[in-house]
C-alpha cells in the first residue's frame, strides 16, 4: 500500500470511531492502533492476575467463613477479569505466551498498587473499598471504547466488580464499628491506602503522555485528574459515614466548586514504585513466575494426556 | 518445553429458548478441559444453561475487507422486504 492509501485509510478509520463505530479483530485498523490496545489490555489483564497475590496472602487467614467465601469468590473473579482480557488481547494477533513473556521479564507492567503489602486483615477491607473504587471509576468508561472484543469483556468485569467494592467496605465498616483496637486497625489500613489508591489513576493531566490519543480512540473518556476528583468526591463522605478519617490535612470542602480540594502527592514515590522500587515489586514478580514456572510440569502433563486420549480414539476407530 | 494449550471459542445459550452467544475464548489441553474451565470462567453467575465449544483453528471467517462483494449484493434487493409492494389501503391483514 503507498503511504497516501495508507493515510486515506486511517481518515476513514478515525471518522468510523468517530461515529461511534466498533472496530472489530480483522478490521484494518493503524499499526499504532493495534499495538496500543495491546500495551493498554494487556497491562489490565497483568494487573488482574498480579492483583490475586496481595489478597490470596489473606484467604486462609480470613476471620470467619462468611469473608473467606466472599474473599475467595473475589480473588477468582480477578482471574476470570484476566482471563476476559487476555483472550480480548490475543484478537489482536500476540499470543498468551508472548504476554506472559512479557510480564514476567518486566517488560510489561502492571497497576502499581499491587506493589504494596497487605499487612492486617484491614487492608483486605481497603483494598477492596479503595482499590477497586478507583479500579471501577477507570473502567467503567472502557464498556463504551471503540475496540469491540474489549468493550465487550469490560460489560462483563464492571458487572461482577461492583461486589468487590461493597465486600470491602463492609469490612471497614465492621472494624470501624468494633473494638477501639479493631477501628485502629481500619484507620491504619485507610492511612496507608489512601494516597496509593489515589494514585492508581494515573499521573496529573499535564504529565499522562498517552492521554490526548486514548481520548480520540476512547480508551478513555475523562482525564486523569477528573478521575481522580470523582474518587475523592465520592468517597470523603463514605469514610465519614464509618467514622474514619481520610490522612490529609489539606483536604476541604471547596463550596464554589461543590467538590474537594486536597494535599499535594507524593508522586516521586509513585514514579519509584512503577520503576520497580516499590516495596513489594521483587515480591510478587517472584511469586507469579515461580507459579508460571512450578505450573510448566502440570501444563505439560495435561497437553500429553489430551494427546494420548486423541490417539486412542484414532485407534479404535480404525 | 512441550506445546502450548490451543485456544478455544466458548458459545454459552443462557437459559432455554435462546440461542448459544459467543462469549469469549481460553486456553486447555483438549476439549472436556475447555467445557470445565469455560464453566469457570464464563459462567460463575449462573450465565448459562449449555456450553458449545470449538476449537478456534477450525473456525473460518469472512474477511472484512470483501465486505463488499459479500454483502452489499443484497442492499439493492428491495424486492426482498415487504414495503417494496404496494397495496390499496383497503387490504388489511396482509
Amino acid at each position: 500500500m503507498s503511504e497516501e492509501q495508507i493515510k486515506n485509510l486511517e481518515v476513514q478509520f478515525e471518522a468510523r470511531i468517530a461515529r461511534d463505530e466498533k472496530i472489530e479483530p480483522k478490521d484494518w485498523m493503524p499499526e499504532k492502533y493495534r499495538k496500543t490496545h495491546i500495551r493498554q489490555m494487556s497491562q489490565h489483564a497483568h494487573s488482574e492476575i498480579v492483583g490475586m497475590l496481595p489478597e490470596g496472602n489473606w484467604i486462609t487467614r480470613a476471620p470467619s467463613l462468611r469473608r473467606k467465601v466472599a474473599l475467595l469468590a473475589k480473588v477468582q473473579d480477578e482471574a476470570g477479569h484476566g482471563l476476559y482480557l487476555y483472550s480480548a488481547c490475543e484478537t489482536l494477533g500476540v499470543s498468551r505466551d508472548e504476554l506472559y513473556e512479557q510480564l514476567h521479564s518486566g517488560k510489561a507492567k502492571y497497576s502499581s498498587i499491587f506493589n504494596y503489602p497487605t499487612i492486617t486483615w484491614a487492608d483486605m477491607g481497603a483494598v477492596g473499598w479503595l482499590v477497586d473504587g478507583a479500579a471501577i471509576i477507570n473502567q467503567v468508561p472502557l464498556c463504551n471504547t471503540s475496540y469491540g472484543p474489549y468493550a465487550r469483556a469490560m460489560v462483563r468485569v464492571c458487572k461482577e466488580e461492583s461486589f468487590h467494592q461493597r465486600q470491602g467496605f463492609e469490612i471497614m465498616m465492621k472494624l470501624a464499628n468494633g473494638a477501639p483496637e479493631q477501628k485502629e486497625l481500619a484507620q491504619d489500613a485507610l492511612n496507608r491506602w489512601w494516597w496509593p489508591s489515589l494514585m492508581m489513576l494515573g499521573p496529573t493531566d499535564a504529565e499522562s503522555i498517552h492521554t490526548e490519543q486514548s481520548m480520540k480512540w476512547k480508551l478513555k473518556r475523562k482525564s486523569n485528574d477528573d478521575l481522580r476528583q470523582q474518587f475523592i468526591d465520592q468517597t470523603v463522605p463514605q469514610a465519614e459515614l464509618i467514622g474514619l478519617t481520610i490522612p490529609d490535612p489539606d483536604l476541604k470542602w471547596n463550596e464554589e466548586r461543590q467538590s474537594y480540594d486536597f494535599g499535594e502527592i507524593n508522586w516521586d514515590e509513585f514514579w519509584q514504585v512503577v520503576k520497580g522500587h516499590g516495596p513489594m515489586n521483587k515480591e510478587r514478580m517472584k511469586a507469579r513466575v515461580g507459579a508460571w514456572e512450578e505450573g510448566e510440569w502440570v501444563r505439560d502433563a495435561a497437553m500429553a494426556y489430551a494427546e494420548k486420549k486423541q490417539a486412542r480414539k484414532q485407534k479404535q476407530a480404525i | 518445553m512441550s506445546k502450548n494449550w490451543p485456544l478455544w471459542e466458548i458459545f454459552v445459550r443462557s437459559k432455554n429458548g435462546l440461542e448459544h452467544r459467543h462469549f469469549g475464548s481460553l486456553h486447555a489441553a483438549d476439549a472436556e478441559m475447555a467445557l470445565e474451565n469455560a464453566r469457570d470462567v464464563y459462567t460463575r453467575r449462573n450465565e448459562g444453561v449449555s456450553i458449545w465449544v470449538v476449537e478456534s483453528v477450525n473456525i473460518t471467517a469472512s474477511n472484512p475487507e470483501h465486505n463488499g462483494e459479500m454483502f452489499e449484493p443484497a442492499q439493492d434487493k428491495v424486492y426482498r422486504h415487504p414495503t417494496f409492494y404496494d397495496l390499496p389501503d383497503e387490504v388489511k391483514h396482509m
